[in-house]
This record gives structure tokens, C-alpha cells and sequence, in this order.
């Protein structure tokens, strides 16, 4: 079989496990956010927390516990790394420095998990399964959360209340995250992935030299990055690890763990409005941008354009023999289109068109399928801002679901959209105007400033990846991009919310003939069509200057 | 007395989190750990180690250099990919080079440092020369030809910088100076072309700056597809990469088996035993684990010393 055939089954095998799955996981997630029981475990966690399980929280209420949640675990996650050095398991690391700390810290609450350290030198096991792996966990199911709020918008009527947070938290993280995770890990363990708590073993090698092999508990950590769309490597190679990811199937069910929560939720979605064709529509419209960006993010790898991939005969470099490129190109799509961010391979050595893909699929919002929680409301936002097109261009009022898209519902609509290009443009002009800005590239011309664009590109969108030339462990990337982050995390969330509070106000408007039906193919095109056009449109200029600048010559 | 809203929404979060922590940080890492211990998983989990003689030599996952002190290989053991970790299979410190498609300058030593036997510290191979530089290294261990398009003879990036008015294309059609900008006055003799559109090339001095020429890169005639396989001369991902393509390994057999004393069919018959095909036919590529085969020859055909 040759490579490409063997590249098109391996795409094709995970599309049709993501459907298999999509039904059964879809309706259990339903269930799981719309039943009224609470199982013994969560009683016992209300009570320690001290919150009524069966008390709804208005949008304002439900949006600050959000933020309280993150405030404490940035702060939480920032003293953890700052006196590891007094903590089991350290490994004889030093506590980490202030603004690598508060960087680190934001990037694993807001679910980005950009790393401008390397873990095999920097954390101790007790910070990264403590501290690292549980904002993995609950980074997630905050998103999740704020999905199903929005959701739950659409879906009630003349009413406050959007659920209460705390049990939404609790139990995306205990009923879906968790058992998926541990299944996750307990099979990764078989493909090669360690899971000890020891400091390492020095090998004496062949050659006569030393090798110092390290330990951790990494499978636990790794499925958990995987599944709740972290990506934050227990070492600096991250999936292209051996220890992280052994074996070109691991490689698979990384991609597939990585795909399947923010995918199923669309079913999830439907079932909760009571219309599944809903979410069809909308896993319709996410399928049809991932599969056209990972057909071309193999189609560029595998053509390998680019004078050192054609003096080498492929594009081989940062990537690893067991993956090979196709299978690296498949996984490189679908961490930034997600808010992943783990590499397998490494996308600053991709061709310029196929690391200029990485950097798209980022900008188009992470909503192909995005983010766990963050993919599906992103997504939302662009069919309420679609139905909105839609309604100027006949001249109706715009509805969704039932739900009048007025003045007020557009204006957050629009804010949540434009957070993103603000922080990126803004940060990467700041960036290449600043001397410590420009200090960071490691390659030169239009491939340095990809690396800054890159950089902030992803800590905006929440991704995590990097074009990992630029040296980011300075005060002044530190402290932008850990900006960049929250802003990018927070701002975006607090707008879905306060939609999602509005939509709940209004009563339900019957579907009448001026209606415009959003489950049909129509629907679907013009989604896809909005969102690649309002991309387009911001994101052009800058992409001109970079990668399209490298790729094309 | 009830303290403030906010004061309390903080508190619920600091105790939500703490049990969140006590769970997710503390017991799950931990029944993943006892399930790992269950026979089949436990060696995995640890780490894939391997001994040899009761001692510990590495890993069956983590690649391994090997080659002496001085970085040249050792003859009778199949080698493993170039490797960016630390310097070279360091596990202490994975990574890739990060270096770009198009990354084809050098940035040349200074010359009175390179005369004086220290390494220029700023001076940095791109990674077009770093290709160049071990392909040629390869082709000459293995004894086969060792160019390929891009490289000079010599081993570097075949990269021009062409100074000259420009055309609306941005191309030089009349040049008035053209540098070879990889080949350092003194470290060789002619640059690998002697002149370009009519005008002489020059090797490239140190210090000078040549930004204003534009760059161009020489495809030469060497063979489209090259002797020596694209894993050769690339590094890997994580710079810790157990495997090498089934065609670096062949390329190897002849030598390895000179070095032992052994027929090369008896050398390949244990690179086909190492050999593993896709996994369900379809998932990544053939690789052979290098650290397995040489543990194998060692067992079946030790080296003569």
C-alpha cells in the first residue's frame, strides 16, 4: 500500500469510528447535563464545596462562578510551581520563575496549554499531575460547561436560569471526562506510554555513553491533554515522544481522543433543542472544514514544496518515523483545528502551505470541530451571526431555533467574534515593532514573523501549538501571550453567556414561512461559507506576509 | 453574619478545586498506575527498558546514538537518525530542530576563532547545509553516492546570493556580483559553480553583509531520488526516535555485516525479523527498531574486536 492510499484509510478510519460513537456519546452527554438525579460521589462533593445542586444560576451568577473557578486555579496552579521545590516528587527542580509561572498557570486554566518551558526539566510529578493534569480536566468541562448554557439558551424559554455550574462542572468532569480518560490511558499504557511515579533509570549505552531515561506519570496525563483538548506535553516533544505516544496506532487514538468529545457534542446539542437534524446541520458544516484542511494539510506534506523538503525528497524533518508524514499531517490538522495544540511533528519545519494550514485552521476559531464545549458555542455564534447575513440579505428578521436574532443578540455575537482577531493582530504588530518582540525568532524573513504570528494565533485561539523556533520564555512573551490567553478565553466566554442569557429571556417564535430552515444542506454551505469568508477577511494580510509569502515563491 | 457574595463564590471555587485536585491529581494518576501493574502492561509502563547481560542499555522506545566520543559511528552497529535532543538522543531534553522549509543560509564562522581551534559560538549551519553535510557523511560510510539537488559536492547548502538591478518578477537577469553564500573564503577552494550568468561567482567572506542579494538556491544535477533516504539525513520530532525506514536499514546491511565478519543476507535476514509494517495494515509506516537490531547482532554475530 502506498503512502497516500495508507493516509486516505487513516482518515477514513477515524471518521467512521467518530460516527460510530457520535449517537451513543451524544445521548449519553445529554443525559448526563439534562438528568435530575445526583449519584452519592457528587452529594459528597456539593457538600464539601458548599453549594445547592438543585439551585439555578442565572447567566451573571453562572458567568462569575466560572470566573471565580479559574481565578482560583490560576493562583492555585501559580503557587504550586512556585514552591515545588518543598513538594514530594520534585524531582530536585527549582521552584519556576514568576513570569514563566503566571504564563504557565493561565495557559493550562484557559485550556491552552502553551508551554514556554520543557517539562523534562522544569516540573516535578506532583505539578504536573496535581497541578498540570487537573486544569486538564476541568479547563474541559468549563467549556463544556459554557456550551451547555448556551445550549440550554436556545433550548428553555421566558426563564432566568441556565443551570448551575457547579453541577455542570461536576459532572462533565466525573460522568465524561473521566471514565473516557481512564480507558484512554490504560490503552496508551499498552502502546508504549509510561505510567510510574519513579525519577528515571540511567541506561549504559552500546556506544559506551550514559543515557538518562526518565519516568513519570505520563499515560494519565496523556489521555486527559488528548481528550479535553489540552495539549500540554509531559515533555518537551509532546506526542512526538516515544514515551507520550509509542506507536502509529497510539498516534490514532490520540487523534481520535482529541476529536471525539467536541464532535459527539453536536448530537448533544440537538437532542437538548429537540431537534437532531440541529445538530447534524452543525457537525455537517464542522466536518466539511476539517476534512477539506486535513485533506490539504497532507496534500502540501506529502508534495513537500520548499527548498530543503526537495533537496531532502520529503518533508521529514520534525517527524517521526512511525508516524510518517501523512499520518503527522493528519494529527498536526486536527490539534489546531481543535484548541489542542499537542504536535506530534513539528509544524515551524512543515512546507510554507502546510504550516500555513496549522495557522488557519487556528484563525477560522477553532470550531472545526474546536475545542471541547468551546467548539460547539463558537460554532453557534457563527450560525446566529449566519442567520443574521442571511436575514439582511432577504430583509426578514433572523431566527434560530425559534429564537429572534435581535440587536442585542448580534452585538455579542459580533464581540465574541472579533476578540480573537484583536488580540492576535494587535499583539503580533506589537511584537514585531518591539525589540524583545523580534529578539524571540529563530528563523529569519517571512518564516520569523510566521513564528510570531504562530504564537499569537494560538494563545488567543487557546490552541497551545507553536511554531517552536521562537524563543517564548522571556518576560515579554511571557506576560503578552499569558494575556493574549485569558483575554482570549474569558472575554469570549462571558459574551456566550450573556447571549445565552438573552436567548432564555425571549419565549418561543414559531417557525413560520419566512423562517430560514437551518438543518438543510443550504444552511450548512452558508456556515461554512461565513465563516471562511469572515476569516478570510481578517486574516489575509497578515497570512500574506508569512507563510504565504514563503510558500508561493 | 454572612460574608459578602463574591468572598463566598471564591470559596466554593478554592474547595471545589482542592477536591477536584484530591481526585483528579492524586487518585486517578493512581488507579491508572495499579492497572499498568497488571502483567503485559507493567514493562511498558516502566519504561520499555532493556538489558543486556543483566545490565540496563536503554530502551526499546527511545533511540540511542551509536557512535564514539568523537560522533563517528560505530561501524559494526546500525545507526539511528540525526537527533536535535540535547547533543543527540539526550532525554533530558527532547526536541526538534525547529529550523524552516526555507531556512538555506549559513551564518559562517569567524575565521581567526576557527584558526585558533575554538568554536564561533554565533555561527550556525542552516538546515539545507545540515542535510547536505550528512547526506555526504552517510554516502561516504555506506559507500554509496551522497548528493543530492541543493548540495554543493563539498557537503553544503548550494545557495547563491545575486546582487543586481531586479526585474518586475524580482528576479536578477543581469547580475553584477553573485556569492555563493555557504562557501567560506578559505575553507574552500572554488565554489561549486564558477560563474552564473556570465559573472564570476565568489565564495562568501565573513562579516560582509549580503542581505540585499537575492537568494537563490541551486538545484544541480544531482539524482531526484538520492542514495541516501530522506530519515537519514532529517531529525526527528522528538530527537528520540527508536526507528529508522526499512530502506535506511538496507542501505546499512553491507557495512554492518563487513564489520562483523558475517554474509550481508545474514544481517538482513534479522532486519527483516526487527521489521514491523503498519500497524492493521494502514496506520504510520514500516520502520525497523535500530536498538532491538543491534542488540540481535550482538547475541547472534558479536563484532570482532
Amino acid at each position: 500500500m502506498g503512502t497516500a492510499v495508507a493516509g486516505i484509510c487513516f482518515v477514513a478510519s477515524l471518521v467512521l469510528a467518530l460516527a460510530v460513537v457520535y449517537r451513543p456519546l451524544g445521548d449519553h452527554m445529554h443525559r448526563v447535563y439534562d438528568g435530575r438525579r445526583h449519584s452519592r460521589v457528587e452529594r459528597v462533593i456539593y457538600r464539601l464545596v458548599g453549594v445547592k445542586p438543585d439551585a439555578e444560576q442565572t447567566w451573571g451568577v453562572y458567568a462569575r462562578s466560572v470566573l471565580a473557578f479559574s481565578a482560583v486555579g490560576v493562583l492555585f496552579l501559580y503557587l504550586l510551581q512556585r514552591v515545588q521545590d518543598r513538594l514530594l516528587l520534585s524531582l530536585g527542580f527549582r521552584p519556576v520563575k514568576p513570569d514563566q509561572a503566571w504564563n504557565t498557570a493561565v495557559s493550562f486554566v484557559t485550556n491552552t496549554n502553551w508551554q514556554s518551558y520543557s517539562g523534562e526539566s522544569t516540573m516535578g510529578h506532583l505539578v504536573q499531575m496535581a497541578g498540570l493534569a487537573v486544569q486538564n480536566f476541568v479547563s474541559a468541562a468549563v467549556g463544556m460547561c459554557v456550551a451547555i448554557a448556551l445550549v440550554r439558551g436556545f433550548a428553555r424559554k421566558r426563564t432566568e436560569h441556565l443551570g448551575n455550574f457547579w453541577v455542570d462542572l461536576t459532572r462533565g468532569t466525573l460522568r465524561i471526562l473521566l471514565p473516557i480518560a481512564f480507558v484512554g490511558a490504560v490503552a496508551l499504557v499498552a502502546g508504549g506510554v509510561i505510567q510510574n511515579f519513579g525519577d528515571g533509570h540511567t541506561a549504559a549505552t552500546f556506544a559506551g555513553a550514559q543515557q538518562r531515561l526518565p519516568g513519570g506519570p505520563v499515560a494519565s496525563q496523556e489521555a486527559i491533554k488528548e481528550l479535553g483538548t489540552n495539549g500540554g506535553g509531559f515533555f518537551n516533544a509532546n506526542s512526538a515522544h516515544p514515551y507520550e505516544n509509542g506507536a502509529a496506532w497510539t498516534n490514532w487514538l490520540e487523534i481520535f481522543l482529541i476529536l471525539v468529545i467536541p464532535v459527539a457534542l453536536c448530537r448533544t446539542f440537538g437532542r437538548m433543542v429537540g431537534q437532531d437534524r440541529q445538530g447534524h446541520a452543525i457537525v455537517a458544516v464542522m466536518g466539511t472544514i476539517a476534512l477539506v484542511s486535513v485533506a490539504l494539510t497532507n496534500a502540501f506534506q506529502l508534495m513537500h514544496h520548499g527548498t530543503v523538503p526537495m533537496a531532502v525528497g520529503a518533508a521529514t524533518e520534525g517527524v517521526e518515523s512511525r508516524f510518517g508524514v501523512a499520518n503527522s499531517a493528519t494529527f498536526a490538522a486536527a490539534t489546531t483545528l481543535t484548541s489542542t495544540g499537542a504536535v506530534n511533528s513539528f509544524h515551524d519545519s512543515y512546507t510554507g502551505l502546510g504550516g500555513m494550514m496549522t495557522m488557519v485552521n487556528m484563525m477560522l476559531g477553532e470550531v472545526a470541530p474546536g475545542g471541547v464545549g468551546s467548539g460547539l458555542y463558537g460554532m453557534l455564534v457563527l450560525a446566529v451571526i449566519t442567520v443574521f447575513v442571511a436575514g439582511l440579505m432577504v430583509g426578514r428578521t433572523p431566527e434560530y431555533l425559534g429564537k429572534k436574532i435581535g440587536s442585542r443578540e448580534i452585538k455579542f455575537a459580533a464581540c465574541y467574534f472579533l476578540v480573537t482577531p484583536i488580540l492576535v493582530l494587535t499583539g503580533t504588530a506589537a511584537a514585531v515593532a518591539t525589540r524583545s518582540g523580534r529578539a524571540g525568532m529563530l528563523n529569519s524573513g517571512a518564516h520569523g514573523f510566521s513564528e510570531v504570528l504562530y504564537a499569537f494565533t494560538s494563545a488567543s485561539n487557546n490552541n497551545g501549538s507553536a511554531f517552536a523556533g521562537l524563543t517564548a520564555n522571556t518576560v515579554w512573551y511571557d506576560t503578552a501571550l499569558g494575556l493574549c490567553m485569558a483575554f482570549g478565553r474569558f472575554l469570549p466566554m462571558v459574551f456566550v453567556l450573556a447571549l445565552a442569557g438573552s436567548l432564555a429571556r425571549q419565549g418561543r417564535t414559531p417557525a413560520s414561512d419566512g423562517t430560514l430552515p437551518t438543518h438543510r444542506p443550504q444552511f450548512v454551505g452558508m456556515v461554512t461559507g461565513v465563516t471562511v469568508v469572515l476569516v478570510a477577511l481578517t486574516f489575509l494580510p497578515a497570512l500574506a506576509l508569512g507563510p504565504l509569502a514563503e510558500g508561493l515563491h | 453574619m454572612r460574608s459578602p457574595t463574591w468572598i463566598r463564590q471564591h470559596l466554593a471555587a478554592l474547595r471545589a478545586l482542592l477536591v477536584f485536585t484530591a481526585l483528579l491529581g492524586l487518585v486517578y494518576p493512581l488507579a491508572v498506575f495499579a492497572v499498568a501493574q497488571l502483567p503485559g502492561l507493567k514493562d511498558k509502563a516502566d519504561g520499555s527498558l532493556v538489558k543486556a547481560n543483566g545490565k540496563l542499555v536503554g530502551s526499546a522506545s527511545i533511540g540511542q546514538s551509536f557512535a564514539d566520543k568523537d560522533g563517528n559511528p560505530l561501524r559494526q552497529y546500525f545507526q539511528t537518525r540525526p537527533s536535535n535532543a540535547g547533543d543527540g538522543y539526550d532525554p533530558t531534553a527532547s526536541g526538534a530542530s525547529n529550523l524552516g522549509p526555507e531556512d538555506v543560509v549559513d551564518t559562517l564562522p569567524d575565521p581567526k576563532l576557527v584558526a585558533a581551534g575554538k568554536e564561533d559560538e554565533n555561527a550556525r549551519e542552516s538546515l539545507l547545509t545540515q542535510v547536505c553535510e550528512r547526506s555526504r557523511a552517510v554516502g561516504e560510510l555506506e559507500g554509496v553516492d551522497g548528493s543530492r539537488p541543493f548540495c554543493t559536492p563539498g557537503g553544503v547548502g548550494a545557495v547563491l546570493a545575486v546582487f543586481g538591478p531586479r526585474a518586475k518578477d524580482g528576479t536578477v537577469p543581469h547580475p553584477t556580483r553573485v556569492v555563493s553564500l555557504n562557501e567560506q573564503e578559505g575553507a574552500v577552494k572554488t565554489p561549486f559553480v564558477a560563474t552564473y550568468r556570465g559573472v564570476k561567482v565568489e565564495p562568501a567572506r565573513y562579516g560582509e553583509d549580503y542581505a540585499r542579494g537575492l537568494v537563490v538556491p541551486v538545484r544541480g544535477n544531482a539524482p531526484a531520488e538520492p542514495a541516501v533516504p530522506a530519515d537519514a539525513v532529517t531529525a526527528s520530532g522528538s530527537g528520540l526516535d527508536p526507528h529508522i525506514s526499512p530502506e535506511y536499514a538496507r542501505l546499512q546491511v553491507r557495512r554492518v555485516a563487513r564489520a562483523r565478519g558475517v554474509t550481508p543476507a545474514q544481517v538482513e535476514a534479522l532486519v527483516r525479523e526487527d521489521r514491523t509494517g503498519r500497524s492493521l495494515g494502514f496506520m504510520g509506516e514500516p520502520v525497523v527498531n535500530v536498538l532491538r537490531l543491534n542488540l540481535a547482532l550482538d547475541a547472534k554475530y558479536p563484532a570482532r574486536d
